[in-house]
């Protein structure tokens, strides 16, 4: 585990209306760390990233980002802190084109990429980029979901299923895309069901179910817990 | 005398002129309308009665400030822009998020406190505004006579529908106002300032209004009831072209104002349920509007 956690949640709950959905998530992902979520379907995984950036504002508990207490801020001040979020339904606007698409979120810190370097990262963008965002595939829309957040200098990135109901071609490039970004230092926090493609990235784990995280690991633990995994996952 | 389908051509001129001239208010009002209901999800009945305050604010510049009509085309929209930011943040905030009727409710009552007040402070009968001196006079364009003013309003109508739209269509700010309207949530979660946005937008959707309300003094009186006369035309309008559809609302307001016009040369007793008709039709066949995205 890195020395300072630069993303840290704790006793997290939240609710959705009357339902209470979360129950104690704790959590904690360390500068440049790349750290999973797994679980089954209704875990809390994708609960627990909406909690994270705001969307989801019934809840508990303690979030920080650095010094920055992210509870305590409106919704659009969270991802000032520095985060960047890639929803698990992508996101993309219907009625902005590409480029208006990978405009759309403001910068919040310094260092972010250009708009040239997203490009040469993401081509199919280039070549696309007064389409109508929906108009894209699901891979290249999940590019530009990704691309567009590079642009704000959101060192944080928080990616919500990234690979969900790709080609494996796709879901390849996006490994490398995560891959070079994990390399370029940046601090991700991954929801993915696909534990084979989670398994060759990330540092660490986090198993949720029922709304809480119930155990943890590295990835150099992964072959000793692989059958606790699998009754985890029911894989 | 020149006749065309056994009408006088001049008078066949002349009501498409009273379209086009009708249209113009009517692509003004209902293009406010449709980013307010786009972006708040409000049907801002109010609209009718903010179009009237915009005439009155005129009326009463000059009568007491001597705010002359050019003047009054640049701060009467402020005024009554002011007056939405109000609105906005004191009541329609406290009811976002719940089913549309309850801001429609809420802007009818509205509608009701604001007309009311200048029906008991200036009674019902119209005031006159006269139209600037530049403006006055007509010019003789060989096949019909046309009142300067009547022309300087189509014209400036455009000009003002046209800027909306660039703004919305093809600026930053207008690209953060599409995705608001289509994902709040997420807007938000990029960290853009969506309700400032949502206040901003009413405030420039009623502007319109107030706008609409000055370039109207000159050709109706000035009257509390202006507004309720032809917001129910502008409801039509709307749903024609599509809820929440920019382009839509202005097309639609021109090309209902111009089909009204026809209809009172070619069957006068239809032409005040002519755009009713045509929303009935509309709603049957494309309920999504003739611009709507159908989703």
């Amino acid at each position: 585990m890195a020395a300072r956690p630069l993303l840290e949640v704790r006793d997290l709950e939240a609710w959705y209306g009357e339902s209470h959905v979360l129950h104690g998530v704790t959590l904690s992902v360390g500068e440049g760390e790349t750290v999973t979520l797994i679980g089954r379907n209704g875990a809390g995984k994708t609960t627990t990233l909406r909690a994270i950036v705001g969307i989801l504002r019934k809840r508990k508990g303690v979030i920080r980002l650095g010094d920055r207490d992210l509870m305590a801020l409106a919704a659009h001040r969270v991802a000032r802190a520095g985060l960047g979020y890639v929803p698990e339904e992508r996101g993309i606007f219907a009625s902005l084109n590409v480029e208006e698409n990978l405009l759309l979120p403001p910068h919040v810190a310094d260092g972010g990429m250009s708009v040239e370097d997203i490009y040469r990262l993401f081509p199919n963008l280039l070549e696309r980029r007064k389409s109508p965002g929906t108009k894209l595939s699901g891979g290249e829309q999940q590019m530009l979901a990704i691309a567009r957040i590079l642009r704000t200098g959101a060192r944080v990135l928080l990616l919500d299923e990234p690979t969900e109901g790709l080609a494996p071609v796709i879901v390849q490039r996006i490994g490398e895309v995560i891959r070079t970004l994990k390399s370029l230092g940046y601090t991700i926090l991954l929801v993915e069901q696909n534990f084979r493609f989670a398994a060759k990235l990330a540092d660490r784990f986090y198993v949720m179910e029922d709304g809480k995280v119930i155990d943890g690991f590295r990835a150099d633990e992964l072959s000793a817990k692989s059958e606790v995994l699998h009754a985890y996952l029911g894989v | 005398m020149t006749t065309i389908f056994g009408v006088p051509a001049a008078a066949l001129y002349g009501q498409i002129l009273i379209g086009l001239i009708n249209g113009s208010f009517y692509a003004l009002l209902s293009l406010g309308l449709a980013v307010i209901f786009g972006l708040l999800n409000v049907i801002n009945f109010a609209h009718g009665a903010l179009y009237m305050l915009g005439a009155f604010t005129a009326w009463l510049g000059l009568q007491y400030f001597g705010l002359n009509y050019w003047a009054a085309l640049v701060v009467v929209p402020i005024v009554v822009g002011l007056f939405g930011i109000v609105i906005e943040r004191l009541a329609l905030r406290r009811i976002s998020g719940l089913d549309p009727l309850y801001g429609l409710l809420l802007t009818f009552g509205l509608t009701l406190v604001i007309e009311g007040l200048f029906r008991y402070w200036y009674g019902s009968s119209g005031q006159p505004y006269a139209p600037p001196p530049q403006l006055t006079g007509g010019v003789n364009l060989g096949f019909m006579f046309l009142p300067i003013y009547r022309g300087w309003v189509v014209i400036a109508s455009v000009i003002v529908c046209f800027a909306t739209w660039y703004v919305i269509e093809r600026t930053r700010l207008g690209a953060y106002l599409r995705a608001a309207t289509e994902n709040p949530a997420l807007v938000k979660a990029f960290g853009i300032n969506v309700p400032l946005l949502i206040t901003l937008t009413y405030a420039g959707g009623v502007a319109l209004a107030g706008f609409a309300g000055v370039l109207a003094a000159p050709i109706y009186q000035v009257s509390p009831l202006m507004g309720s006369n032809l917001i129910i035309v502008v409801f039509a309008v709307v749903v024609v072209g599509g809820m929440g559809s920019i382009l839509g609302a202005i097309v639609t307001g021109y090309l209902l104002g111009v089909l009204e016009g026809l209809t009172k040369v070619f069957y006068p007793p239809a032409s005040a349920i002519v755009i009713f008709v045509v929303m009935a039709v509309v709603l049957l066949v494309r309920p999504a509007g003739l611009f709507g995205r159908g989703d």
